[in-house]
């Protein structure tokens, strides 16, 4: 059984976001990039399974410039075996990806397609499901574990108050969260075979982005707070302020 | 094309709290459309007499679609239902609530109508004729501005942020049956539920979160914080650093941060947290925040409004007795 897993390249999540000069993108000097950190645990889903099956390929699929080629090596290093690169750039506009991963998808051979819950950038939560929907196939975000059957895979998967168990025909698609797949390092080994695993590039059929970032900007700054006391005796204090001057009891 | 749709939801028959927030968010856009706003409540055989409340915070009618096989969210059923009655309408907007259901539902209806999609969004508002949305970006990091320029506007709203104004309208309930659903096309399929636990309030809708980190010590002292979340009330919920987390100490659900959850309560307590940038990114637009760290230098006494230097253990009992002093004078 092929598996894709779809990866976008993101800020490391240790970075310091500053606005850019154009007011609507961050200013990228200086900032390290990584796989998504949700995308990860899709590729180690992925490798167990083909590891456990003992057939299969591992295809990593992206869109983005060119400096998407090392977030792919980063992927491919972990083990995964090819990579497709979709050369295009998308914003806020999560359909415009999905349309241009789905175009490409439907040429690929692969029953499961896994995706990161959402790209720790934009957070939106919304490229895998609209992939799916796209493709006319089955998809159940959110998901922290799931185990193959014949046809089938079950999948479970937080929500409010509890956890769902669900099952679902493939071909068909699943978001990853955190949970059973601890993602791997990438050996010394595997990132010298990744400079040799083969790497795809394409122009990426998105179509326009219909959702446009206008302005970029900082939270508002909090006030400076205080240390209201030390120890215990602190404490009525604090709630009196919590009471009276916050209002947020 | 001026009305908003608002799509509430339930849970086992009851309309969940979210769908006042959602009602109230999308009767403001609709007042800056010049149209009015529709709720539409999907559920099982009766689930419409839970709805009425709903005009309270705005709906002029509330569509209830009615059937067996819906009365818990299936992404398949739910979405079918949700496109048809976009199509049914002339909305200028669609409101989902940033829910589980949400997140899962409304890329799937935007897909199908072929319009963009704005998640998790913190603020709304229509400027020259043209829907206009915040939303949080990295993690709380940065703020965008979003503009849409297909119709309708698609959005999730950010839980416990649009606090639900009373603007009563006729809010006229129509119950229906949806049709041509048909279950056995479905490839998705509910096996088991596992409740966690009544009454546990999700650390991503509470308003109050009582979060614990490291200085905890063990997860056998998880009681400590317990006590200060049953002293603040059902409103409050727990939850906790990604050290704790990855430490095995406390679910997956109750973490917040860049790897967990993006939270914004009137009220958050940050219990033997340091402060990791990512951590910080995860909580820094709660409205107030309290920090109680032995470590006068800890990043978190950056953020935070008040805090208290001192041995968690002995603080934070201090602050249940007193929270539980203050309620019972009220």
């Amino acid at each position: 059984m092929n598996i894709v897993v779809c990866v976008k390249r993101t800020p490391d999540t240790e970075t310091k976001i500053r606005v850019g000069a154009d007011g609507t993108s961050i200013d990228s000097s200086g900032v390290k990039f990584i796989i998504s950190p949700y995308d990860e645990f899709a590729i180690e889903a992925a490798l167990q399974l083909k590891e456990a099956r003992e057939e299969g390929e591992v295809v990593l699929l992206s869109m983005g410039g060119d400096d998407t080629r090392e977030t792919l090596r980063q992927g491919l290093a972990m083990g995964a075996d090819r990579a497709v690169l979709l050369k295009g750039e998308s914003r806020s506009d999560g359909l415009a990806v999905a349309k241009a991963l789905a175009a490409e998808l439907r040429s690929m051979d692969a029953p499961l397609v896994l995706f990161g819950m959402k790209g720790a950038d934009m957070d939106q939560q919304q490229v895998g499901p609209m992939t799916a929907t796209l493709l006319g196939l089955p998809c159940i975000t959110g998901v922290s574990e799931f185990e193959t059957g014949d046809n089938t895979v079950t999948c479970r998967r937080e929500v409010e108050g509890g956890t769902e168990i669900l099952e679902m025909k493939l071909p068909g698609v699943i978001t990853m969260t955190k949970g059973k797949f601890e993602p791997r390092y990438a050996s010394l080994k595997g990132i010298m075979a990744a400079k040799r695993k083969p790497m795809d590039e394409k122009e990426a059929q998105g179509g326009e982005e219909r959702l446009v970032v206008r302005k970029l900007a900082y939270p508002p700054e909090r006030p400076p707070g205080r240390i209201v006391g030390e120890g215990a005796g602190a404490a009525g204090e604090l709630v009196r302020l919590l009471r009276e001057e916050a209002k947020a009891l | 094309m001026g009305d908003v749709l608002a799509v509430v939801e339930q849970r086992e028959g009851k309309v969940r709290g979210i769908s006042n927030e959602v009602v109230s968010a999308a009767t403001e856009l609709a007042n800056g459309l010049g149209g009015s706003v529709h709720a539409l409540l999907i559920g099982g055989d009766g689930v419409s007499a839970d709805a009425s409340g709903l005009g309270t915070y705005g709906a002029e009618k509330i569509r209830v679609a009615e059937m067996g096989p819906l009365a818990s969210y299936h992404p398949e059923g739910y979405t079918q239902v949700v496109v048809e009655a976009v199509r049914a309408g002339e909305y200028g907007a669609v409101v989902f609530g940033a829910t589980s259901q949400g997140k899962d539902l409304a890329p799937r209806v935007a897909a199908v109508l072929d319009v963009p999609l704005a998640s998790d969004i913190t603020e709304m508002g229509v400027e020259d004729g043209v829907v206009v949305a915040v939303r949080p970006v990295f993690a709380g990091k940065a703020f965008s501005t979003v503009s849409f320029s297909a119709s309708p506007a698609m959005m999730t709203i950010r839980p416990n942020v649009f606090q639900p104004q009373e603007r009563p309208a006729p809010g006229a309930v129509e119950v229906y049956a949806p049709e041509g659903v048909d279950p056995s096309s479905w490839m998705v399929r509910l096996k088991e539920f596992e409740a966690t636990g009544s009454g546990v309030k999700d650390v991503s809708e509470a308003s109050i979160v009582v979060s614990g980190g490291r200085g905890m010590k063990g997860p056998e002292n998880w009681g400590v914080l317990e006590g200060l979340r049953d002293a603040l009330g059902p409103d409050a919920a727990l939850g906790a650093s990604r050290a704790v987390v990855d430490a095995g100490w406390r679910p997956h659900g109750e973490q917040v941060g860049q790897t967990g959850k993006t939270v914004a309560p009137k009220l958050y307590f940050a219990v033997g947290i340091s402060g990791a940038i990512q951590h910080l990114a995860g909580m820094r637009t709660s409205g107030v925040i309290v920090a109680v760290n032995k470590d006068p230098d800890a990043p978190i006494f950056q953020v935070a409004d008040y805090g208290i230097v001192g041995d968690l253990f002995e603080v934070v009992p201090a602050l249940a007795k007193e929270v539980t002093a203050l309620k019972a004078g009220d």
